[in-house]
């Protein structure tokens, strides 16, 4: 719910529910913000971006603005919230696969700088930071303990021109948030059965007659966002 | 080129999400995924899951000095690790595990080549190159059996496989793949068995690592 809008001379900052938040995302700032931003704007392209973002980025998730902030403004005091938001969590997540204290930091401050200086990978269209930090987190783990690099699919090329799709954006964050209080539900034998799956101490034949996670609608609405993405790719060649 | 039928199951791609697939089968869903945007979509759905479990974990303290020494770290040069691109039927993660050069194919007889990429005691990897109406020779295996079709198509007692389908068979499926006519079939499969077992080291020996 949004409560306010404050303008200040560098930033917006949005008052909802969750809190104050800059909001300085992609292009839109690019008109808000002449002080931050050199060079001539694109009138049309600009108003699209504010009139989308005004719309419907109220609803973005704080770990998702700062992300974008981190992503298209190299944004430090962003970069820090998303430490101190994940770096206690993800050495909690890091110990519990048995790694030592020492070691866990290591691998806390190795995903962290990945996060910093791969920003441009993110794409909340597809899949919330968590998951995204989740992702470079479990590589890290696995290159670390196998002292090899594991094999990854081919990147997906994102159009750094495209207009970010708000609804996608939010519609992935809600499902994210319904699995999260699905899991929350659980009875504590079964929640643990979906940890030990994705802290990779299940083997695939374990989590097949072990686990069922509903996944089916998360997996559709990502589906249509990168359809909706290599669409676009198409276009631009 | 026709739609892919045959995807990765959910319980690979969930282990594959968590790391804790045998390298030989995570070569071959990683290589699946870059062809397969279902499935590409579906590994999202599991880091989204893996995310909320993340995001769950109760917070561990960290060291007072370790945001300061990141942020410090921002602006140090660092070079990124290459990535393997594609090239021609062969996604980036074959390409890597081909070291950057086309495959060194080796007779398997009846026109058959193959060219192994991986074999230890976690299983083997390894390309397949199999003329017009030519069977898969040597066809045994003991676990799992992942076939990744790249260029061509084959067919089986289960149906047809072409280009980016993934055939998953256990150790029941007695099956004899046979390419299809037309353009020469090229598959990689992956076993989690060695490819053949050295007499002078006992199988006791021969460790499976399940990471």
């Amino acid at each position: 719910m949004l409560f306010g809008v404050i303008t200040g001379r560098k930033e917006i900052w949005i008052i909802n529910d969750l809190g104050l938040f800059p909001r300085r995302i992609g292009g839109m700032m690019i008109a808000l913000t002449p002080s931050r931003f050199a060079g001539p704007i694109p009138p049309l392209r600009v108003q699209k971006d504010i009139l989308s973002v005004t719309q419907s980025s109220n609803s973005f998730s704080p770990q998702t603005v700062w992300m974008l902030d981190v992503r298209d403004n190299r944004d430090r005091d962003a970069f820090a919230a998303i430490f101190d938001h994940f770096a206690p969590r993800l050495k909690g997540f890091v110990m519990r696969s048995g790694t030592s204290a020492a070691q866990a930091e290591e691998i806390v401050q190795d995903v962290m700088l990945t996060v910093w200086r791969k920003s441009d990978q993110f794409d909340p269209a597809r899949a919330q930071v968590s998951a995204w930090i989740y992702q470079i987190t479990r590589n890290r783990q696995i290159d670390v303990l196998r002292k090899e690099n594991r094999p990854i699919p081919d990147e997906l090329t994102i159009d750094p021109e495209a207009a970010p799709d708000a609804s996608q954006v939010i519609a992935v964050e809600q499902e994210a948030g319904k699995l999260k209080q699905a899991i929350a539900r659980l009875k504590p034998d079964q929640r643990r059965i979906i940890e030990q799956a994705y802290l990779g101490e299940l083997t695939h034949q374990e989590i097949s007659t072990r686990t069922g996670l509903p996944l089916g609608t998360i997996k559709s609405r990502i589906r249509l966002g990168l359809e909706k993405l290599r669409h676009d790719l198409k276009d631009m060649h | 080129m026709t739609a892919i039928t045959h995807h990765t199951p959910d319980a690979l791609l969930a282990a594959y999400a968590a790391g804790n697939l045998a390298r030989p089968y995570a070569l071959l869903v990683a290589a699946h995924i870059s062809m397969c945007l279902e499935c590409r979509a579906a590994l999202d759905a599991h880091h989204v899951a893996g995310g909320v479990v993340l995001d769950a974990t109760d917070a561990a303290e960290i060291s007072t000095d370790l945001k300061a020494a990141t942020l410090a770290m921002l602006d140090t040069p660092y070079e990124a690790k290459p990535v393997q691109a594609r090239s021609g039927i062969y996604p980036g993660a074959i390409m890597a595990a081909l070291k950057g050069k086309p495959p060194r194919w080796k007779p398997l007889g009846m026109g058959v080549r193959q060219c192994i990429l991986s074999d230890s005691a976690e299983g083997s990897a390894r390309l397949l190159y199999i003329p017009a109406g030519r069977a898969v020779p040597d066809h045994s295996h003991n676990g799992l059996e992942l076939t990744l079709v790249l260029q061509g198509s084959f067919s089986d007692s289960t149906g047809r496989f072409g280009v980016g389908d993934l055939e998953v068979a256990d150790q029941s499926l007695e099956h004899t793949p046979t390419a299809d006519p037309g353009v020469p079939c090229i598959c990689i499969a992956a076993t989690d068995a060695p490819l053949r077992f050295n007499a002078r080291i006992p199988r006791i020996l021969q460790p499976f690592f399940r990471i």
